[in-house]
């Protein structure tokens, strides 16, 4: 009754289609016959699973955050414009990014705590504001330049004696992780679980709900910063980088068997789900699937993702056309 | 701020018991309407223009025809305690449908109407079937709908395709006065979605599903029948602004609806008209007027020669404020 059987619920599967995913891109493409590739994988997908470890934090309290994406967009585009090349900026900017990120996660959780709107509209009203304001100081194209200082974190690397070049992204990727791990297995990770389970049970407990749903938000936030930086690094600037992001992180943390309304899943699955999807691109990418199809299979993949969450192994039973008795209400 | 003002007003006026007299969220919608066309029209008064001229009326109709249409669906949908993200794209497959089939003939124009109907049918069925037979979550139901939409529209088409005839062209463009024809459509079509809603059985059941769905279950609601219904006529609901939109734009375009932003648009709408996000209250008149407020907005802001990208920001936050505005009104009366 440790956090053992709650690690394993939901976990298994996405690690499987993980490996499976992993092996398939070792016969598919030859660069990942050898560790490189997939350090390049983990590379690129560094920001996703930072935003999908920040979104598992408000979907598993109960709520949705819909504004990570915008708010990419928003720090790339404003961090541009303010290091404009210009290597001694670097440090203020990014300490001023992550404040951003804590501000907008600040905001967007005190509005769905205090004023009780759903976290659904918060969100997708932050969305809207991020996107008008970030265009409207910007005037439509993006300005400035990073400096390589700054981008050193999305695209360089350092050297590590066993594994060879280890790229930054890749170490923070790991830091990321293990930090949300530590969390999740302290005692206010585990109430956090709870307020997305039973948010009264958790209140006549004593816990403070409002103040767990807030540092959702803010954790939330804060990853998504760290996410920009990451892709203003390894992507460059430009006004689209954040596009369709929130719905990508949120079918991620779906992948990874995390219960949208909170209160099931793990992080690590969430995680896992991540890598899963961008492992799952490079895949179809090597197997010449056109990359139009990409998002119809991202869709195809979500429903069943979630179709097998809801039922588990009793799946083909729901699909057979005359079913027998159904046991599973 | 003069939503701000309601709510201030609202809250004196409303006695805890008595039943005579009650400000609803429709009313709040429409009041707010009201100051904000009153402001509207000073502020562009003061600017040198007049908002509520022949052409401006004929603005905030036409913005709102399209919204309307898809709102009115997304309407039923949430009121049964769903939602439907893949409105956007679906309107512009039925633009692409409609336009397609009828290639320029005026012989073709029921056909492709039909056609471009059918298939927003087929989908809505689609969302309805994964959310109660797959058990899958709405939102990741119609989202991954809603992708796979995208994939086919990315894969097949680049551009507008097809050609609507002279003809059907005319939906798009006649009017009696200021006032389009197509925005009467759109009307009539809330006044039936409001008459079904509240006074037919499947409209009763999709407040009781939306309520509580294992009540309504108990209670001996067929539940998943309920929400494949609200589903189908949300996705005919955008179907129909498809139809409308390749009239106006003499062709298909597979990205007419995403660019709007149909799908989170149409969800702040309805939001904005009162109806709960969870489910189970609001309405169609409601929804209305929340289209209103948000085309007179954009109206506004044109006239007043403002950056559009600002338009955004101040409808975010008119978003945010109007459903915190609902939300401590539900409070306040739960408490008392």
């Amino acid at each position: 009754m440790r956090a053992r059987p709650r690690l394993a619920d939901g976990t298994g599967p996405v690690l499987v289609v993980l490996l499976i995913l992993l092996v398939g891109l070792a016969f598919a493409g030859p660069a990942y016959a050898e560790p490189g590739g997939y350090l390049a994988l983990l590379k690129r997908a560094a920001p996703l699973v930072v935003l999908a470890v920040g979104q598992y934090f408000v979907i598993v309290s109960g709520g949705f955050d819909l504004s990570v994406g915008s708010l990419v967009t928003a720090e790339v585009v404003v961090a541009a414009r303010l290091v404009n090349g210009d290597d001694a900026n670097t440090g203020w900017v990014i300490a001023l990014l992550l404040g951003c990120g804590i501000l907008v996660g600040l905001v967007n959780g005190l509005i769905t705590t205090k004023l009780l709107v759903p976290s659904f509209i918060v969100t997708l009203g932050m969305l809207l504001v991020l996107d008008g304001a970030v265009f409207l100081w910007s005037g439509g194209a993006p300005r400035g330049a990073l400096s390589p200082s700054f981008r050193l974190i999305g695209r360089g690397s350092v050297d590590v004696p066993v594994l060879g070049q280890l790229p930054w992204s890749v170490i923070v990727l790991l830091v990321v992780v293990a930090a949300a791990v530590w969390f999740m297995r302290s005692g206010t990770g585990r109430t956090l679980l709870a307020v997305g389970d039973n948010e009264n049970v958790v209140r006549l407990a004593g816990g403070r709900v409002d103040r767990l749903r807030l540092l959702a938000f803010v954790l939330s936030g804060l990853l998504a910063s760290v996410a920009a930086i990451l892709l203003a690094g390894f992507a460059g600037v430009s006004a689209q980088v954040g596009e369709g992001l929130e719905f990508r992180a949120i079918t991620a943390v779906v992948l990874g068997g995390v219960l949208l309304g909170g209160g099931r899943g793990s992080v690590v699955a969430a995680a896992a789900g991540a890598l899963s999807l961008e492992a799952l691109f490079s895949l179809l990418n090597l197997l010449g699937v056109s990359g139009a199809l990409e998002s119809a299979v991202q869709g195809v993949i979500i429903i069943a993702a979630v179709a097998y969450a809801a039922h588990g192994a009793g799946l083909w039973r729901v699909l057979r056309p005359h079913r027998p008795v159904p046991d599973t209400a | 701020m003069s939503a701000v003002r309601e709510r201030a007003r609202g809250r004196s006026d409303v006695p805890p018991r008595t039943r005579t007299f009650v400000i609803t969220p429709v009313l709040v919608v429409y009041l707010a309407l009201a100051v904000l066309l009153v402001v509207g029209s000073v502020l562009v008064g003061v600017h040198g223009g007049v908002l509520l001229d022949h052409g401006g009326i004929l603005n905030i109709l036409t913005r709102g025809t399209v919204l309307g249409l898809v709102a009115i669906g997304q309407t039923l949908v949430i009121v049964t305690g769903s939602l439907d993200l893949s409105v956007a794209y679906l309107v512009g497959l039925c633009s692409l449908v409609a336009a397609e089939t009828m290639a320029g003939s005026p012989a073709m124009i029921v056909p492709g109407v039909l056609a471009a109907l059918v298939v927003a049918a087929v989908v809505g069925l689609v969302n309805g079937l994964v959310i109660t037979v797959l058990k899958a979550n709405a939102f990741i139901a119609t989202l991954g709908v809603a992708l796979v939409l995208r994939g086919y529209l990315e894969h097949n088409y680049t551009g507008p395709a097809g050609s609507v005839p002279r003809a059907f062209q005319h939906i798009g463009y006649d009017r009696i006065g200021p006032v389009p024809v197509a925005a009467l459509l759109m009307l009539l079509l809330a006044a039936a979605a409001w008459w079904y809603l509240r006074r037919t059985r499947t409209g009763y059941h999709m407040y009781a599903v939306g309520g509580d769905v294992d009540v309504a279950r108990l209670s001996g609601v067929r539940t998943g029948r309920t929400i494949v219904t609200a589903h189908v006529l949300c996705a005919v609901m955008a179907g129909l602004a498809g139809v409308f939109l390749a009239g106006r734009l003499g062709s298909g375009a597979p990205y007419v609806g995403t660019d709007a932003g149909y799908d989170l648009e149409s969800i702040a709408a309805v939001v904005l008209g009162g109806t709960a996000l969870a489910g189970g209250r609001g309405g169609v008149a409601g929804t209305i007027g929340g289209v209103l407020i948000l085309s007179t907005l954009d109206t506004i802001f044109d006239d007043l020669g403002l950056d559009s990208f600002f338009k955004d920001v101040v409808r975010g936050v008119v978003l945010i404020v109007a459903v915190a505005l609902y939300a401590r009104r539900r409070a306040a009366r739960r408490s008392t």
